[in-house]
């Protein structure tokens, strides 16, 4: 398995989790208020994109060059959730998921996995994060959502290394995102 | 060509609605529904209204017998509403109709939105009384002075009006989006399902309904799965289905308990490992479940195939069809168009030996359950001279695209069928495109 897959399935992750967030923003303006069974259905879209965001950060993590506070514990959690979990061979992130002891569709145990991860988080967390953590709603807008970033000049490059703190730090958001907060918003 | 139900061809009938390309939002067709003898066809919009349609029997003995549907009433059944406390505004869209079996002159019918249901009555006035002792003709009444001698009023023939008024409001006992009403067979009380809970109504109480199902967890944050449709058994009205968004059936008998939490009968196929994808959650959340007309078989939709089950055996179902397996490989782009989250309605016909359900590009689908047969027809405005009998359409979904076929990629995805409903007795169906409702039937020979 090379990094460079691990990065592909960790870039497709990625924007689905974009979409998803998008998708759940822009479903809090629309005619007839949050749609329970649409926002669950997202959560759980979010949910495995996130984990298989995780475990593709943990397969390229020796070969990541941008340590940061988070990033030891995104891999210990990660860990966690990984038990089982054969490593992605293909691009798409659709065989990635192969594995029939995935989290995700557990539900008992994404909530126990997302629990601990939380805790975690918790234990772990500067004041400054944990003030952002603090609001527990999707609509905190975590930073990685695209509208929200600086307008980029042509030939710019997005991912570029200062950024990678924001990375990381949207692996950290994600995880204190609580994708299980999104339902009690109704 | 022989297509399903043996030499059963599909020809066009009628189209009603707009032509224009541009769809108000509005008409948007959200429900399609046959009454009990078919003479009547009920359809819902985005805009609240409710437009019935009925069949023209009077050439049925002609061999070129065309049963022609004309409009008979139209009304506004929901406004929207705003919810004050929650901030939320409620949409007017008729989620569902659903006709009561008739008993009189009149037709009664239950129609939704997302929060309120109301029972409509339907009549016919085709006289007027005139003469009356007391009124003049524009209704003022006389002097009673100048009245001398008794006269009765005689009811005298007047142009048919069909009057639709309001007989009951079911409101304020969903927190939840309604998804499904269904009528018992005992003909007095009937379901209504949101998410989270389904509960059961007495027809001619508005004030009071009872709980019967509640999956709301204590902690919301443990939500996993919601309820996505719900249906009463055609014949034992102890008996309903409720449908989830992880793709199981519950079966409940309420005569076991008030609270039917427990199921009586789970249904519930085990996933096919090798097609676990990100959104193997979205394609398996079941969007509508029909019983079959002999309630031996239940139906169900998910996004990709339809799956006949058979009530005797929860662990898989008896036939599956693939609606539109092409789209498997496309999942990732119909979950950013939003696509993968529709919710398509399927149906049997009268005999239960075909069902149908829709898809894109107006397509929509048959399977025969005896012959092993299945096709693919078209409902657009090219098809739509008088009689012309459908071609059947088929999917190019890689390889080579042989003449008349079409590739997965020329699919037009804001092209959807959702709403299909078959008549009762007779091979006519009724199929609603985005904002028109096509009627079809098959060839009389």
């Amino acid at each position: 398995m090379s990094a460079t897959t691990a990065m592909e399935v960790n870039a497709e992750a990625r924007r689905i989790l974009a979409v998803s967030i998008s998708k759940l923003y822009a479903s809090r303006t629309q005619r007839g208020g949050l749609r329970l069974h649409r926002s669950l259905l997202l959560s759980m879209v979010m949910r495995s994109a996130r984990d298989i965001y995780h475990s593709s950060r943990e397969c390229e993590g020796p070969s990541d060059a941008q340590p940061t506070q988070e990033e030891p514990m995104d891999t210990s959690s990660s860990l966690e959730e990984q038990t089982g979990l054969p490593e992605p061979v293909q691009p798409e992130p659709q065989p990635a998921l192969n594995s029939t002891e995935l989290p995700p569709e557990e539900p008992d145990s994404a909530e126990e996995d997302s629990d601990s991860e939380i805790t975690e988080d918790k234990e772990n967390l500067s004041p400054r994060r944990q003030s952002r953590k603090r609001r527990g709603k999707v609509s905190a807008a975590p930073d990685f959502l695209p509208s929200k970033r600086a307008r980029l000049e042509p030939g710019e490059e997005r991912y570029a290394a200062p950024l990678g703190s924001c990375r990381a730090g949207a692996g950290e958001s994600l995880t204190a995102l609580s994708l299980n907060r999104v339902i009690p918003a109704f | 060509m022989a297509g399903p139900g043996g030499d059963m061809q599909w020809c066009f009938s009628q189209v009603k609605g707009a032509i224009d390309d541009d769809v108000a939002e509005a008409d948007i067709i959200s429900t399609v529904e046959f009454n009990h003898t078919g003479e009547l066809l009920a359809t819902g919009d985005k805009g609240g209204r409710v437009v019935i349609f009925q069949q023209e029997i009077e050439n049925k003995n002609q061999p070129q017998f065309r049963s022609e549907y004309n409009v008979y009433s139209t009304f506004q059944s929901h406004e929207p509403e705003f919810d004050y406390l929650k901030s939320l505004e409620i949409e007017e869209k008729i989620n569902k109709i659903r006709w009561l079996p008739q008993k009189n002159a009149a037709q009664f019918l239950l129609s939704t939105n997302d929060k309120t249901i109301k029972l409509w009555k339907i009549s016919e006035r085709d006289k007027r009384p005139e003469g009356y002792n007391l009124k003049e003709e524009d209704g003022r009444y006389k002097d009673s002075n100048t009245i001398t001698s008794l006269r009765v009023p005689v009811l005298i023939p007047m142009d048919l009006m069909v009057e639709a008024s309001p007989r009951r409001v079911f409101a304020n006992a969903h927190t939840y989006h309604i998804n499904s009403i269904s009528v018992n067979s005992d003909n007095e009380t009937y379901l209504s399902a949101d998410d989270l809970r389904i509960n059961l109504w007495h027809l001619e109480i508005t004030d009071r309904s009872f709980n019967i199902v509640d999956i709301k967890p204590a902690n919301m944050e443990e939500l996993t799965e919601v309820i996505t449709a719900a249906e009463f058994h055609p014949h034992q009205c102890n008996t309903f289905v409720y449908s989830s968004s992880k793709g199981t059936i519950r079966l409940c008998d309420m005569r076991i308990s008030a609270l039917c939490d427990k199921h009586s009968k789970l249904f519930e196929e085990p996933e096919d490992p090798s097609n676990r994808s990100f959104f193997s959650e979205i394609i398996s959340s079941i969007s509508d479940v029909k019983f079959s007309h002999n309630g031996r078989y239940m139906m169900t939709r998910d996004y990709l195939s339809v799956k006949i089950w058979d009530l005797n055996m929860e662990s898989r179902p008896v036939e599956t069809y693939q609606v539109h397996e092409y789209l498997r490989s496309k999942l990732c782009s119909l979950y950013e168009n939003d696509c993968i989250f529709d919710k398509f309605e399927c149906c049997w016909n009268g005999n239960d030996s075909v069902v149908m359900t829709g898809s894109y590009n107006n397509f929509f689908r048959m399977f025969d359950r005896s012959q092993r047969r299945d096709v693919t027809l078209e409902a657009s405005r090219e098809n739509s001279k008088p009689m012309q009998v459908l071609k059947p359409r088929k999917v190019c979904a890689g390889g080579k695209r042989k003449k008349d076929e079409i590739s997965v990629d020329s699919l037009d995805f804001n092209k959807k069928i959702l709403h299909t409903a078959w008549h009762p007795q007779d091979n006519i169906i009724a199929v609603a495109t985005t904002n028109n409702l096509y009627i079809f039937q098959d060839k009389v020979n």
